[in-house]
């Protein structure tokens, strides 16, 4: 196929090439970026929370007397086990997507000076480690004999477990077993190593954080009470939160049971990345909005382009073209301009990116998007291009006959 | 000529539906998603009391008593320098604001006891911030200082326990303490929260919960830390806490100050301070040059009020709304060139080249007015689907007057933009080659 007579005519109509291209390069900065971020948030969606999400739900008491939080602790235990189904309760102070509880800045010396960021503590009664489910990759499991009282939000010296990822942050390269942090005057000692523990909602620090996750075995009591963990077959686990919220007023007459944070783990997940998903499906119909606008303009602007030349094309099929050189002659224009487009469009998505990078703490957009988004709109402009070009190749040459 | 100008328009816009279809279509989807976007962001980031929020103030002080620590003030004061500087009286009405979660029983009205969310806050807040009344008022200045057992109830509160009656007169029972409802406020829905709005910064933008439902009960600081003790609500502590909440090294009071004029906030400025100069010379605090007054606009943008999905969309919205504009140029190229015959007959019967054109920019102003009718049809199917999110501030989305006029306004601009290349395109044909091939 001749490209020279393809751009010789372009050149006839700058204007027109030009607004085409101008539209393709836009349409490729913003569907690369678009489909950058779906999957962006797609990802935020999938985090591994390292708990049996399907086993897990959590029944979230308040407004009880502090006093009697002991009494409480043991009057709820007692009617949770009661449950059929229920394969064991425990209290805990938080659960992953769920409401924080034991946020704290976190130091790598006594005297405070090297900071090691902010963690969410997890603090759990006696059954809590086993029922969440959490895999130990190194070190043990807390057993009995760690359980101390919780001062405050979490107990003074405490034998813990960190996930993977804080080990990594604090002591990269290091065995972190029997390593030392403290927050202001508390003091831990790691034990083990989970593989994976999501904090509960958000964190400062962004998504690199999500599992900065400190768990310590702690005696429920004054200071840990009120939220209790439930752990139950899958199957039966909706009907298990069923029965425990309306048995919950017999058990604690005292307390409000706090409804929305009373739920299976699997709802508090989907609840936390509602927004993620809304913002992905609302990406996913501009993706496709601006698909359609972009394929319908490249249709009128080339019924018109054929109307134009009927002539010229009575010509050519008159002197000797066949039906496919027509079509092909159009599909060949229509690839030159949106390859122009694109080669516009890659530059422009650098650039949206960069922005969005500044403004929105973005990664960088990896360089497989570009051939993605440009197969894309190669593949959309062929489309486009068909309807008007098999209605040029159906030109019959006595046209070029015809003076009107 | 105008009429004339419109009389053509129309037959051209008539002739060739599918190609106008197209335009209109291009136009309206570009406009609908922007001006839904647009919506949404100008509720949230408007003004939440327009013609009073340049009168409003935040001051800040740094209560960490280390001088080495080096980081900005925290978003709301401990308890001493708060009220200390609620004490002085040094501005024309002044609000304390802390927060506590209480259980909350209505003796005789046979509903479960429920956790109400508790604002103590002190009198001015009512008449500072404009809070509209329905039944009843707010209470005093005495009845801070003798800690009255007083409070007054928001409107969906006093609907889910009374049906909306008429409850001042009424007790509550909170946490145990017999208050008595002396107001009722009438729906109230700030946007955002702006007397709420702390720790926006550490969000990563997921800021939704400022806008959403006000607290139920509004209570004296006073009366509360009677009721409920050290049950505030913490917004973060520098050392580990000890002993009761006035003392404990945490910061959790907040103070709103109404200042009506600029060399009142400036002198006000100088008074916090005078006030930390003279806390760090008891030895209390750290520093004394990290205080901050700021305005309410001030303080909100600092937090970043407005969520980031939002502000994303809105930027994707008007990229949007850029390539169908590009679309519609193409477009209506098409349209004005093909009747480039009919433009050589008017410019030998001697149209100007400027009438040509005012005659095609005519034309893509009708496109953008059809197109803008489409567009805010769209825009009101984009809000509908916007309030059905379950997100906080979903039921504060509608379009208001403003907005309307902007779709249209927005629309016509776009398109009279879109089209003025090719009707200088258009204009500048020459009319003898038209004429020859007619």
């Amino acid at each position: 196929m001749q490209i020279k007579p393809v751009l010789a005519a372009l050149r006839r109509h700058r204007l027109a090439t030009l607004l085409i291209a101008m539209e393709i390069a836009l349409a490729c900065a913003v569907l690369c970026n678009a489909c950058f971020l779906i999957a962006n948030r797609l990802q935020l969606t999938r985090i591994n929370s390292g708990i049996d999400e399907a086993s897990l739900a959590t029944l979230v008491l308040t407004g009880y007397d502090p006093a009697s939080a002991a009494d409480l602790n043991a009057r709820v235990l007692d009617g949770l086990r009661k449950i059929p189904g229920v394969q064991s309760a425990s209290v805990i102070n938080a659960v992953p997507f769920g409401n924080h509880a034991g946020t704290a800045g976190i130091t790598l010396d006594q005297a405070g000076q090297k900071a090691g960021g902010v963690v969410d503590f997890f603090v759990g009664g006696p059954g809590s480690f086993e029922a969440l489910g959490l895999r130990v990759v190194q070190g043990r499991a807390p057993t009995a004999a760690d359980l101390q009282p919780v001062v405050d939000f979490v107990p003074k010296d405490a034998a813990v477990l960190v996930t993977r990822a804080l080990a990594a942050h604090l002591w990269p390269g290091v065995d972190p077993l029997g390593k030392e942090f403290w927050c202001l005057t508390w003091h831990f000692r790691v034990i083990g190593v989970v593989d994976h523990l999501a904090r509960p909602g958000g964190g400062e620090g962004g998504p690199d954080t999500v599992e900065w996750s400190v768990f310590a075995p702690g005696l429920p009591g004054k200071n840990l009470a009120g939220t209790y963990l439930l752990r139950a077959p899958p199957g039966r686990l909706d009907q298990v939160l069923r029965d425990a919220r309306t048995r919950i007023a017999r058990m604690a007459p005292d307390a409000v049971l706090d409804t929305s944070a009373s739920q299976t783990l699997g709802t508090l997940r989907d609840r936390y990345f509602r927004d993620d998903r809304a913002m992905v499906g609302m990406l996913a119909g501009v993706i496709a909005a601006l698909l359609l606008v972009t394929a319908l303009g490249i249709v009128g602007l080339a019924s018109f382009w054929v109307q134009q030349r009927r002539r010229q094309i009575g010509v050519r099929r008159a002197l000797g073209a066949t039906r496919a050189d027509i079509l092909r002659y159009f599909q060949t224009e229509n690839f030159l301009i949106v390859s122009f487009g694109i080669g516009l469009g890659m530059v422009l998505a650098f650039g949206l990116n960069l922005a969005l990078m500044s403004q929105y703490e973005l990664p960088r957009l990896p360089l497989y998007y570009l051939p993605i988004g440009a197969l894309v709109l190669w593949g959309l402009g062929q489309l486009a291009v068909l309807a008007p070009a098999l209605r040029a190749a159906s030109v019959p040459p006595v046209v070029a006959t015809r003076s009107v | 000529m105008f009429g004339y100008y419109l009389d053509l328009a129309l037959r051209s816009l008539r002739r060739n539906r599918m190609l106008t279809a197209l335009m209109v279509l291009a136009i309206a989807v570009g406009i609908g998603a922007s001006m839904t976007t647009l919506t949404v962001m100008h509720l949230l980031s408007g003004d939440p009391l327009p013609g009073r929020s340049a009168t409003l103030f935040y001051p800040q002080v740094d209560p960490d008593p280390d001088p080495r620590h080096q980081h900005l003030p925290y978003d709301v004061m401990d308890y001493r320098s708060a009220t200390d500087l609620w004490s002085a009286h040094r501005a024309d009405a002044q609000a304390l604001i802390a927060h506590a979660s209480l259980k909350l029983i209505a003796p005789g009205i046979n509903l479960p006891p429920l956790m109400a969310r508790t604002l103590s806050t002190t009198a001015d807040f009512f008449p500072m911030f404009a809070v509209p009344f329905r039944y009843g008022g707010g209470w005093s200045a005495q009845d801070d200082a003798s800690r009255a057992r007083v409070a007054v109830i928001s409107s969906d509160l006093n609907n889910r326990l009374f049906g909306g009656a008429d409850s001042v007169g009424r007790t509550l029972r909170l946490k145990g303490a017999d208050v008595r409802i002396v107001g009722v406020l009438a729906p109230w829905r700030p946007s955002p929260q702006f007397y709420d709005v702390a720790g926006g910064r550490f969000s990563e933008g997921q800021t939704a919960s400022f806008y959403g439902k006000t607290e139920e009960v509004f209570a004296p600081f006073t009366t509360v830390q009677d009721i409920a003790g050290d049950g505030f609500d913490l917004f973060t502590c520098w050392a580990t806490p000890q002993g009761h909440q006035q003392v404990s090294p945490c910061a959790w009071v907040a103070l709103w100050v109404q200042l009506g004029s600029p060399s009142k906030a400036s002198g006000y400025a100088r008074f916090v301070a005078d006030y930390a100069a003279q806390q760090k010379a008891l030895g209390r605090i750290g520093r004394a040059d990290n205080t901050q007054l700021r305005g309410l606009m001030e303080w909100l943008d600092f937090n970043r009020a407005v969520p980031r999905d939002v502000r994303l969309q809105t930027w994707l919205a008007f990229g949007f709304l850029l390539i169908c504009l590009f679309n519609t140029i193409g477009l209506l190229l098409a349209k004005f060139l093909r009747r480039s015959g009919e433009i050589g007959v008017r410019r030998a019967l001697g149209a100007s080249r400027a009438a040509v054109f005012a005659q095609c920019v005519v034309e893509a102003g009708m496109v953008g007015l059809l197109g803008g009718i489409g567009g805010w049809l769209l825009t009101l199917l984009g809000l509908w689907l916007v309030r059905r999110q379950p997100t906080e501030y979903a039921d504060l989305v509608h379009m208001d007057v403003a907005m309307f006029l902007t779709t249209f306004v927005l629309a016509i601009a776009a398109s009279l933009l879109a089209g003025l290349l090719p009707a200088l395109r258009a204009s500048r044909l020459a009319p003898g080659l038209q004429l020859k091939t007619l």
